[in-house]
């Protein structure tokens, strides 16, 4: 065995490192885990896919889920203390890791808390009943007398008590699932339901947490890959001769592959610059960023349906109600626009990361990835597809990664990764630099919405036809009770590779179906809330909106000529309102959102200091769509791949925020990470509007000014 | 070229290029991954570190210059396993969400606390707003800082 310092020799090439203390590599544990759970996922009625007690009563619980910063490893490590009646430090989750737990689609479309939750629950509770049992039979007493408390079966009338540990001994808990015992109800809840501080945050804030992109094997080598210089060029040819001199860095050319790994970042950088790689660029002329919108509405007849990266999201039907013609026909009031939103990044703060390993077996190569992506067995298949490999000599893990917001669905960096670590020999950690982020991830869907709607002179909508140009079909039909409606999805040839994002294309359709209805309302004359309130069916989404109103003293005039502006949505079970004060100039064209009211209804809260994360996380994300992020693009390359060009939200444009929970427990929990960003965009169109009297129909909506943006 | 540097009250010494960041020499030689690549750009702040009292882009220092002075990370906060009060102030008040802006945040904070031990919100957001947290946890980190401010600890 090499000690680390000898290790550290080795690989360093010449590196001297003094007074570095001999320290267990920081990967000693990981990939560790107990094999005796391999092989387990796939019995996924038995409890002990899912959940494990070992001797000691240390509880360890599989789920294929993977923590991005939404928060699940805190509110499912909730649910299951709350069924088990385990104390929360004795829950351990291993999660997104393709040896280990059970096969899962991925994380996305907020299914993580209605699905993975009550999952969950029903193990907990299983395993629950389970142990009571044993602790019966073992005192040859009535189930009715024991109850399970803090990690123990307590037998009510002796008081005396058996631990888990002590029952299960550590065996496998191979009975199966029962649906019989019902999980508590959210209103009996003691742990869940309460805001448990965020499960690892102590590791994070001391820096201890590893996230792909700190991980370290020994011997291992950093990578890089040579990129084309615009989208659609092809390699022609390369000469590597002058990276190969480079010392000790390794040049791997596989196919059109070409990348180097090398001992540290910098050589890796300095061998990647030495290679002379010839470029045939695309016979056609792509898109810019200026003609997309023009572009994604001509194409759409042609375009296949095809949505890349990401999990698509093409192909909805279109969904036809009553009989739109007629009722426009005969129409008090009409009302035609055009809406469109841009390109935008996911920028994920951490970049894509993934550290390869290949080992030898008996039986072949095995490989190991360790990658922070939202689908870790589809990134499997990918690696296996690519490596022409079997799904069991893969596996995939996945460390609580730096953010992902819909970006990491696919496995392009575990792909590369892995060659490199092939080619090279040797483990190798590949992080995609934040400039490769911009230009080779995927992005959120640009699109055109055309909206028609007909409303009578009493303020009720009677048409509605909506036609969603690329952007995608999530939310796209609307939450107002209208009689005749016609709503479709059509698929267009995307100049840029684009896939899923935080809410999908429910923000761009709540958008241009809230800024619609807004202007309706002035259209007749209403209140933008009473108007709303008088179209809304839902009993739900009216409380929110309410909610929201009452708090943001909806209907006071605000100061200094600021606007005020509402709007509310629903989607994936989750129902918000925002209200938004803007000030707004129309001569400088300077937007400022002041404060934001927002009121949220997912069913039973299951933590409501992560919940209110979530949402508040959501409303910022929201304003950088909503006014200034969008992706410039001309023939292939995106023009503003650094971040000093493309603008996130900062400390200075949060407004002041309050969030208001309905906390539904009648009814189940769903998830949170996507919806609260569907209002905010409309509600700051609106109040743009009520400040200045200028209508954006374009996000963003203040890139430049507002002058800008209305052009 | 061999350079000293004072890290975390120890100092090491390393033998590399003088213009190699100081951001890759912690992450790759001296294994102190707590700093983050967000950027390389100087733009995000996830890679701050403190030279002396000051907060700096380690991603835009190159390794010579940071033989300077004290370089304190976020490993370096912790005394004797109790957090630096920021850092607890980070945990109690849920100042995160994935955690990748966290490091640069609380160095950065630790930062503003040293030279404004009892800033103002305004000067919060405006002493922070070079660094970025992508998952929008900002009125939480706000909260975090004042917090430290309020309970006059000495930061
Ligand atoms: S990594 Fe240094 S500022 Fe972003
Ligand atoms: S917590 Fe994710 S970037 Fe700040």
């Amino acid at each position: 065995m090499t000690t680390r310092r000898d290790f550290l020799k080795e690989v360093g090439g010449g590196l001297v490192v003094v007074l570095v203390a001999s320290r267990v590599p920081a990967l000693a544990t990981l990939g560790a885990e107990p094999s005796l759970h391999a092989g387990e996922a796939d019995d996924t009625d038995r409890i002990s896919a899912w959940l494990h007690i070992d001797e000691r009563g240390a509880v360890t619980v599989y789920t294929g889920k993977v923590e991005f910063g939404q928060g699940i490893r805190t509110s499912l490590t909730q649910h299951v203390a709350e069924e088990l009646r385990a104390p929360v430090e004795s829950i351990r989750l291993v999660m997104g890791d393709t040896e280990l737990t059970p096969f899962d689609m991925g994380t996305f479309g907020s299914r993580s808390t209605p699905q993975m939750g009550l999952q969950l629950r029903r193990v907990g509770a299983s395993a629950r009943e389970l142990l009571i049992g044993l602790a019966a039979e073992r005192w040859k007493v009535e189930r009715s007398r024991l109850v399970a408390e803090n990690g123990r079966i307590v037998d009510t009338q002796t008081k005396r008590a058996l631990g888990f540990g002590e029952l299960t001994a550590g065996r496998r808990l191979t009975e199966t699932i029962t649906a019989d015992v019902a999980p508590k109800p959210a209103t009996a809840w003691t742990i869940a339901g309460s805001s448990l501080p965020k499960v690892g945050a102590r590791d994070i804030v001391t820096g201890k947490h590893q996230y792909t992109s700190d991980m370290r094997l020994p011997g291992m080598l950093y990578g890089r890959v040579l990129r084309a210089p615009q989208m659609g060029a092809t390699l022609a040819n390369v000469d590597t001769s002058a990276a190969s001199a480079v010392k000790s860095a390794v040049v791997v050319h596989d196919g059109t592959f070409v990348g180097v790994a090398a001992p540290s970042s910098a050589e890796a950088k300095r061998a990647l610059e030495a290679i002379r790689p010839t470029w045939t660029p695309p016979s056609e002329p792509q898109p810019s960023s200026t003609s997309v919108h023009e572009h994604l509405k001509r194409s759409s007849s042609r375009a296949s349906g095809r949505q890349a990266g990401g999990e698509g999201g093409g192909g909805a039907q279109p969904f036809v109600h009553g009989n739109v013609d007629a009722a426009l026909a005969s129409a008090d009031h009409k009302l035609a626009r055009t809406y469109t939103v841009a390109y935008i990044a996911h920028v994920p703060l951490e970049p894509r990361a993934a550290l390869a390993q290949w080992t030898r077996g008996a039986e072949g190569d095995r490989l190991t990835v360790w990658t922070g992506t939202q689908r870790p067995f589809a990134v499997r298949d990918e690696l296996v597809r690519a490596l022409g490999l079997v799904p069991e000599r893969v596996r995939v893990i996945v460390p609580d990664t730096g953010s992902g917001y819909g970006g990491k669905h696919t496995g392009e960096v575990a792909v590369e990764a892995a060659r490199l670590a092939r080619g090279a020999g040797k483990p190798v950690k590949l992080v995609w630099s934040r400039e490769e982020e911009f230009r080779w991830a995927y992005f959120r869907p640009a699109g055109v919405i055309d909206v028609g709607a007909a409303v009578s002179e009493d303020g009720a909508i009677t048409a509605w036809t909506f036609d969603n140009y690329n952007s995608g079909p999530a939310a796209i039909r609307p939450s107002y009770a209208i009689a005749n409606q016609r709503v479709a999805f059509h698929p267009s040839d995307s100049p840029l590779r684009q896939g899923s994002y935080r809410g999908l294309a429910a923000t761009a359709n709540n958008f241009a179906r809230e800024m619609h209805v807004d202007e309706l309302a002035r259209l007749v004359s209403m209140d933008p809330l009473a108007f709303r309130v008088k179209n809304i069916e839902d009993a739900r989404l009216r409380a929110v909106l309410e909610a929201a109103a009452e708090k943001f003293g909806w209907g006071k005039k605000p100061e200094r000529g600021n606007g005020v502006g509402i709007a509310c949505g629903f989607e994936k079970g989750g129902y918000i309102a925002a209200c938004a004060e803007v000030a707004a100039d129309r001569a400088s064209g300077a937007v400022k959102i002041v404060r934001v009211v927002a009121a949220f209804d997912c069913g039973a809260v299951v933590n409501p200091a992560g919940l209110r994360s979530q949402i508040s996380g959501g409303i910022v994300q929201g304003i950088g769509g909503a006014l200034f992020e969008a992706v410039d693009f001309e023939n292939g390359v995106v023009r503003n791949a650094r971040l000093a060009q493309y603008r996130v939200p900062r400390f200075l444009d949060v407004p002041e925020i309050a969030v208001i929970l309905i906390n539904r427990k009648d009814q189940p929990s769903m998830g949170a990470g996507e919806t609260p960003i569907i209002a905010i965009a409309p509600a700051v169109g609106a109040a743009i509007y009520d400040a200045t009297g200028i209508r954006v129909r374009s996000l963003p909506m203040a890139r430049n000014g507002l002058g800008a943006s209305t052009t | 070229m061999l350079i000293e540097l004072d890290v975390n009250g120890r100092r090491q010494r390393v033998d590399v290029d003088p213009d190699r960041t100081l951001l890759s020499v912690l992450r790759e030689e001296l294994e102190l991954t707590g700093s983050k690549y967000g950027c390389g750009e100087g733009e995000c702040g996830a890679c701050t570190v403190l030279l002396g009292a000051r907060a700096v882009r380690s991603c835009q220092t190159p390794v010579a210059k940071a033989a300077a002075a004290p370089v304190t990370t976020i490993e370096g906060l912790e005394r004797e396993g109790r957090l630096h009060p920021l850092q607890q102030a980070f945990v109690d008040e849920g100042a995160m969400q994935c955690g990748y802006c966290t490091a640069g945040m609380i160095m950065a904070g630790v930062s503003l606390l040293k030279s404004t031990p009892s800033p103002t919100t305004d000067q919060i957001v405006r002493g922070m707003n070079g660094n970025v947290c992508r998952c929008g946890a900002y009125p939480q980190i706000v909260a975090a800082i004042e917090r430290v401010a309020s309970e006059g600890k000495k930061p």
